[in-house]
């Protein structure tokens, strides 16, 4: 995104205050109040399955809680985020506005519902999942309050329902993305997933990917690991193998407009991946004769990241060094409310940002990504 | 002969097994008899196939047998040309990877003996790391054991990708052994395969699974911080070996924050994160995913946030540089520290050998 298009005059002279500017915030997660609220979106058949034999979710030893509990009630949330009129953190659209969406100034944001519909074994399960979560963010949120945009959840493990989706939802113009967990049956770019990538280009949507609580490998290449703190630490990993398998795959090459955001998989690591795969491309290429390009030049084409949880280095500002071997133009900023790490605008950058950076950064990029100025 | 590396201590070569008819003279009689019966001529790992561009650099290929094979070769090229003072061998070796852990203590062994043998005794300045089936704790302790009164061992070697993460109780014999002989962990790039090497599954191509390499040795940091195997071992050193090295700051920093917030889980971790891993860990230099300009790589050391972390290797005859460009482009005082000053600090071996 180009700063000079930047219209609003404030966004050069405010360098303080993102939310007197506008921020979009990419990473909202909606909730239901209880889990019973979901039912009603869902074809009967599914009430007694779920009943009897459990949502059937892939890498996860027992049921009813994360494999990796977290260190606050609700699995993770924000202690004050729990609605006082009752029900789970992000569940109540006004305690929302007035937590969120009015007091950080979000001009929208972006839902990332984390639906097990993608992660359920029972692939028409997950297809019914996630369609009934899309109905639900119609109903619940995005026709209930303008700022907010929905996902058009998809069972990626079954390519032919999730173009199915995408075409059934492309048209209603709250949908601005398409949503896949981090972690797939099989490296995201293999050819099982490419109908998913022709839809997305075709509809011009782009595919934000945000970790699952659990996947259906390992989670680490050297087995389990025992805590949650390296469970956080390997969120980083995930995205890193999708880049590294669009790439190498040539999907990259085969739909040059596909455009992938990393959700809540960090940042700092992007320029070393980069650097990484140049070298190894430049060494081994004949591997991959369909890779036309050094690696590095796919990252400012095809990729965006989002900023939550910030990246925090211990001398704050050698993040400036990642910002700009990165470019501003590929981070957009995000809160993961109601989750405990949330990052506030106004508090979430320890360092001081250029303000065209800032501008790109808390919205221009968001803005341009998923066309919220159509909508 | 390369000048500017002249004196240098080169922390990862290596010399390869041919095949297991090298090994031989070094099996006992049910081995022998197993190897032929059994057919296990070849153990070559498949995380890193010797025919591949990476393993080994044209003009450092034998005209027969596998990079690294001619103890000739590896004299001339490596520790004459460079001028070196050390070099410490890494066998890269299937035993390593077997799941029978009879099996691969038997070859390990035979690997360390034939190292010793055929290798160290040969010339004056290879060191070398004893080779482990970390298949089997105890196993591998008892090797340590048995070899550790030989100084010119300086370390021990596992591979990237294990069974568990490397911070797990079960691997703690090792390190008991380990500290009480003075000898660091080296973990060099390469696996076990006992699990996909990503978390989507296997990646199609051999340039995605080395990619993903670095991500074993960041949960292998992130594993021995957090079950806090140096609050048991406070001495204990650990050396990332071919680990590429510039993931290291985004890991540190991603860590660090993530403590802060959940420290209470781990309540044994009294420090940083970044502070334990600089205290505790070092890296070696090639290959270095560095980034175009030698300005930005200072500024990737400054992230590191110590001077003392990383040490010099060539990784011969694995090819990632060419001609002498084995130096990154840093100043003479850092080039010295990371060429001796670091690695004299880091094994405790090679110090006593200089005295």
């Amino acid at each position: 995104m180009s700063t000079q298009e930047v219209a609003d005059p404030r966004l050069h002279t405010d360098k303080s205050d993102p939310v007197r500017v506008g921020v979009v915030d990419c990473d909202i997660h909606p909730a239901p109040p209880a889990p019973d609220e979901m039912l009603r979106f869902l074809p009967k058949r599914w009430h007694s399955y779920m009943a009897t034999y459990g949502a059937r979710i892939a890498g996860q030893p027992t049921s009813g809680i994360v494999p990796y509990p977290r260190m606050a009630p609700g699995h993770g949330m924000r202690m004050d985020a729990w609605p006082p009129g009752g029900g789970f953190p992000g569940s109540d659209l006004k305690f929302m506005q007035e937590q969120l969406l009015d007091a950080c100034g979000i001009e929208f944001g972006i839902l990332q519902p984390l639906t097990i519909g993608s992660t359920t074994t029972n692939l028409e399960l997950g297809a019914a999942l996630c369609e009934a979560t899309n109905e639900w963010q119609l109903e619940k949120w995005t026709r209930k309050d303008r700022r907010l945009k929905a996902a058009i959840c998809v069972p990626q493990e079954d390519a032919a329902a999730s173009v199915a989706m995408i075409e059934h939802c492309a048209p209603e113009k709250d949908f601005v993305h398409i949503a896949v967990p981090t972690r797939t049956v099989e490296p995201f770019g293999r050819k099982r997933y490419w109908p998913i990538f022709e839809a997305a280009e075709h509809y011009d949507l782009p595919i934000c990917m945000h970790p699952p609580a659990s996947g259906f490998h390992c989670n680490t290449p050297t087995g389990w690991v025992s805590y949650y703190i390296e469970e956080h630490v390997a969120f980083a990993h995930p995205p890193q193998t999708i880049i590294t398998s669009l790439i190498m795959e040539g999907v990259l090459e085969r739909f040059p407009k596909l455009k992938v955001v990393l959700v809540e998989g960090g940042f700092a690591w992007v320029p070393a991946l980069a650097w990484r795969l140049d070298r190894l491309w430049h060494r081994m290429r004949d591997e991959v004769p369909h890779v036309k390009h050094a690696p590095s030049e796919y990252f400012p084409r095809n990729f965006w990241f989002t900023t939550q949880p910030m990246e925090e280095p211990e001398s704050p500002e050698h993040l400036l060094d990642t910002i700009r071997w990165i470019g501003a133009g590929r981070l957009m900023f995000s809160t993961d409310y109601p989750h405990w790490d949330f990052d506030d605008p106004r508090n979430a950058f320890k360092t001081t940002i250029a303000p065209q950076d800032r501008a790109a950064i808390f919205r221009e990029n968001a803005v341009a990504l998923f066309r919220l100025n159509e909508a | 002969m390369n000048v500017a590396t002249s004196g240098a201590i080169d922390c990862d070569i290596h010399p390869a097994v041919r095949t297991t008819k090298d090994l031989v003279p070094y099996l006992d009689d049910y081995w022998r008899e197993m190897r032929v019966l059994r057919e296990l001529d070849r153990l070559d790992l498949m995380s890193y196939p010797a025919a591949i561009p990476l393993s080994g650099r044209p003009d450092w290929r034998p005209k027969a047998g596998n990079p690294g094979t001619d103890f000739q070769m590896l004299v001339e090229q490596a520790l004459d040309h460079f001028d070196l003072r050390y070099a410490i061998c890494n066998c890269l070796y299937g035993a390593q990877a077997v799941f029978d852990e009879n099996m691969a203590a038997a070859f390990c062994r035979a690997i360390n003996d034939w190292l010793r043998a055929e290798w160290l005794d040969r010339d004056a300045r290879l060191r070398a790391s004893i080779v482990l089936p970390a298949q089997s704790p105890d196993l591998a302790a008892a090797e340590i054991e048995r070899l550790a009164d030989d100084k010119r061992f300086v370390q021990v070697l596992f591979l990237a990708r294990c069974d568990f993460p490397l911070g797990r109780k079960f691997y703690w014999p090792i390190y008991s052994a380990a500290v009480r002989h003075g000898l660091p962990i080296g973990i060099h790039a390469g696996g076990m395969f006992r699990h996909a090497p990503t978390q989507s599954g296997h990646p199609s191509y051999f340039i995605e699974d080395f990619a993903a390499e670095s991500q074993a040795f960041a949960v292998q940091l992130g594993s021995l911080v957090s079950e806090g195997v140096f609050t048991k071992f406070p001495e204990l050193r650990v050396v990332l070996i071919e680990s590429g090295v510039a993931w290291l700051p985004a890991m540190l920093w991603r860590f660090g924050k993530d403590w802060r917030g959940v420290r209470v889980e781990v309540p044994w971790v009294k420090e940083t994160p970044a502070s334990i891993i600089r205290d505790h860990v070092r890296l070696t230099i090639q290959p270095l995913d560095a980034p175009p300009n030698s300005s930005d790589l200072l500024r990737l050391i400054e992230h590191i946030g110590s001077e003392d972390v990383l040490l010099f290797s060539t990784d011969y005859p694995h090819w990632h540089f060419d001609g002498d460009a084995v130096l990154p482009s840093l100043p003479a005082t850092l080039l010295k520290k990371i060429q001796v000053e670091n690695p004299l600090a880091t094994y405790p071996r090679l110090a006593e050998a200089i005295q």
